[in-house]
């Protein structure tokens, strides 16, 4: 699977990272030499079995109980901007 | 006190060179040795007690620095404690630091950590393997008495073969992740990282158990370890499997195996060479769609907005937020969201993500057909002995393929022991045990057996 710069840029925005030019041009020549080695690999192969998930649990409920939690402190305590209480970041909605 | 002091005093003569540690935590070392002086006193104290450990920097520590090696988290102070740390601090733990990894625990030689490269003890120009090397350089260096790591692929049982110290996986669910920073949720594990095997036993059972914060962990009772460490393996049936002995296996490393193979065989155990587990040439491409399309949807969260690095020079959300991401990740976890975003992106899930999906299903089953027949598998823990610092950090293939022997094991989700089984030119080598789901006792007894009648685990580095 050879990867093109706009498939490359097409995954970085998905991403949401932004990639320098040398990045674009380095990740779309590695990407697309492991993507290659996988799509020989898994050429060869069949797998028509359901996938794996281990230790497959469906409902884990706790009782319902109130328990202590973090304060509005200690939850803003790592927070890069802030007022009043909040986590502060530039408008959502233009 | 005079213990934890010795070892603060030997990090501070001997981590310029090595790297094994990103914060030295001395304050709350000797804290918690005056509080272990009192529990040894009044005879509360457990087997852990006073005794100087590291955690590596991907576990929350309540008020210290957790950073997982990345500029993204370079100044994230958790609020609380994951379960692991609180387990070790209930039994009197005193922790001297935490160490080193490669970034978000991604890589094979912790190289790729943003605070500088971890230097192998046994020759400070060779890597300590990753991506835990933090945590095995500390214990091979005397700079801890053991430490925790955490395997998403190998990450604990690489770099101590790389390290000549005992590493452990357990059994995906024995030990909870909570506080955990998530890498690839369906294969992390944490386990300990030891000087030798009864350590192993030792620390696994202060870690190991249910943890209703952790729903992947499992509700089983957790087992006296150190019970199972008899020394007599007589009977026990060892399979091994050809598919580990790669062609590009260093030669002197495929000796090395054999002898001590030879030598499990003379303890008692029977053992069956040429056994196949024929997916293994599978596991890697599996391994690598699976980790980094779990990795890429675990690190969306770093997006600047509740803890964190956050870009400052941007006009919207969007543009701080990939800003943001752009300078906060280096190359690897780039690397990695990339190949698992398009993984899992419209129009590939089901050639790339779900078929590895299931590829594991038939992975698993193989490992299951081979425990029928054996107690465990032994095979290298690596092909090769610790390479140079820089040959392999612009070939990401290569890099991968150094994970080889370990990452299938991560992918059925079963328990892996590396025990150190000799040296070559002053290198060392791994051998690795593998067991049958929650049948970690089976390989600590074979592990503890194969050091009553070795010395490897003792030979220590020169540190010059």
């Amino acid at each position: 699977m050879k990867l093109t710069r706009e498939q490359v840029i097409h995954i970085s925005t998905l991403a949401r990272i932004k990639l320098t030019e040398d990045e674009i041009t380095r990740f779309s020549d590695e990407l697309s030499d492991i993507l290659t080695n996988f799509d020989e690999l898994l050429a060869k192969i069949d797998a028509n079995v359901d996938p794996l998930i281990l230790n497959e649990l469906s409902g884990v409920m706790r009782e319902d109980e109130a328990r202590p939690s973090l304060t509005q402190d200690e939850i803003l305590s790592n927070a890069p901007d802030q007022e009043e209480g909040c986590f502060k970041v530039k408008a959502v909605l233009e | 006190m005079e213990l934890t002091k010795a070892v603060l005093a030997h990090i501070v003569s001997t981590d310029d060179k090595i790297h094994s540690y990103v914060t030295v935590t001395q304050d709350t070392a000797l804290k918690q040795a005056v509080d272990a002086d009192k529990r040894i006193k009044d005879k509360s104290a457990t087997a852990l007690t006073g005794i100087p450990a590291a955690i590596k920097d991907n576990m929350c520590t309540s008020g210290t620095k957790t950073t997982c090696s990345s500029k993204m988290l370079e100044n994230f102070v958790p609020p609380y404690n994951a379960t692991v740390v609180e387990k070790l601090n209930d039994s009197g733990m005193v922790m001297v630091g935490k160490t080193n990894l490669d970034e978000f625990a991604m890589g094979s030689s912790t190289e790729n950590s943003a605070f500088g490269v971890t230097s192998n003890p046994w020759d400070y120009d060779r890597v300590p393997g990753g991506s835990s090397g933090g945590s095995t350089t500390a214990v091979a260096a005397d700079q801890a008495l053991f430490a925790l790591g955490s395997d998403t692929g190998g990450s604990i049982r690489q770099p101590a073969g790389f390290c000549s110290v005992v590493g452990l996986k357990p059994t995906y669910g024995r030990v909870s992740r909570y506080g955990l920073v998530a890498f690839g949720s369906s294969l992390d594990q944490i386990g300990p990282v030891t000087k030798d095997v009864t350590d192993a036993a030792l620390v696994l059972n202060t870690i190991a158990g249910y943890d209703a914060k952790d729903s992947t962990s499992v509700n089983k009772p957790v087992p006296d370890y150190t019970k199972a460490l008899t020394g007599d393996i007589k009977g026990l049936k060892i399979g091994i499997p050809k598919e580990y002995f790669v062609d590009a296996m260093q030669p002197e490393v495929r000796t090395a195996i054999e002898v001590a193979i030879k030598q499990l065989q003379e303890l008692g155990a029977i053992v069956e060479w040429d056994v196949s587990l024929s997916l293994t040439d599978y596991a890697l491409a599996t391994y690598y769609l699976i980790a980094p399309a779990e990795a890429s949807a675990n690190l969306a969260r770093y997006d600047g907005t509740k803890y964190g690095h956050r870009a400052t020079d941007g006009d919207s959300m969007w543009d701080i937020m990939e800003k943001t991401r752009e300078d906060g990740f280096g190359t690897e976890v780039k690397r990695r969201i990339m190949i698992g975003t398009y993984a899992l992106s419209a129009g590939y899930y089901d050639a790339y993500y779900k078929k590895a999906q299931s590829l594991r299903r038939l992975i698993w089953k193989e490992f299951n057909q081979a425990f029928s027949k054996y107690d465990a598998l032994v095979t290298p823990t690596s092909p090769t002995v610790p390479f140079k610092i820089g040959e392999k950090t612009n070939d990401p293939m290569q890099m991968y393929l150094s994970d080889i022997c370990t990452l299938p094991i991560n992918i059925a989700g079963i328990p892996g022991l590396s025990v150190p089984s000799g040296f070559v030119d002053g290198l060392p080598v791994g051998l690795q045990i593998l067991g049958k789901s929650f049948d970690e006792e089976t390989i600590l007894r074979i592990g503890h057996a194969y050091q009553q009648a070795t010395d490897w685990h003792t030979k220590k580095p020169a540190l010059k």
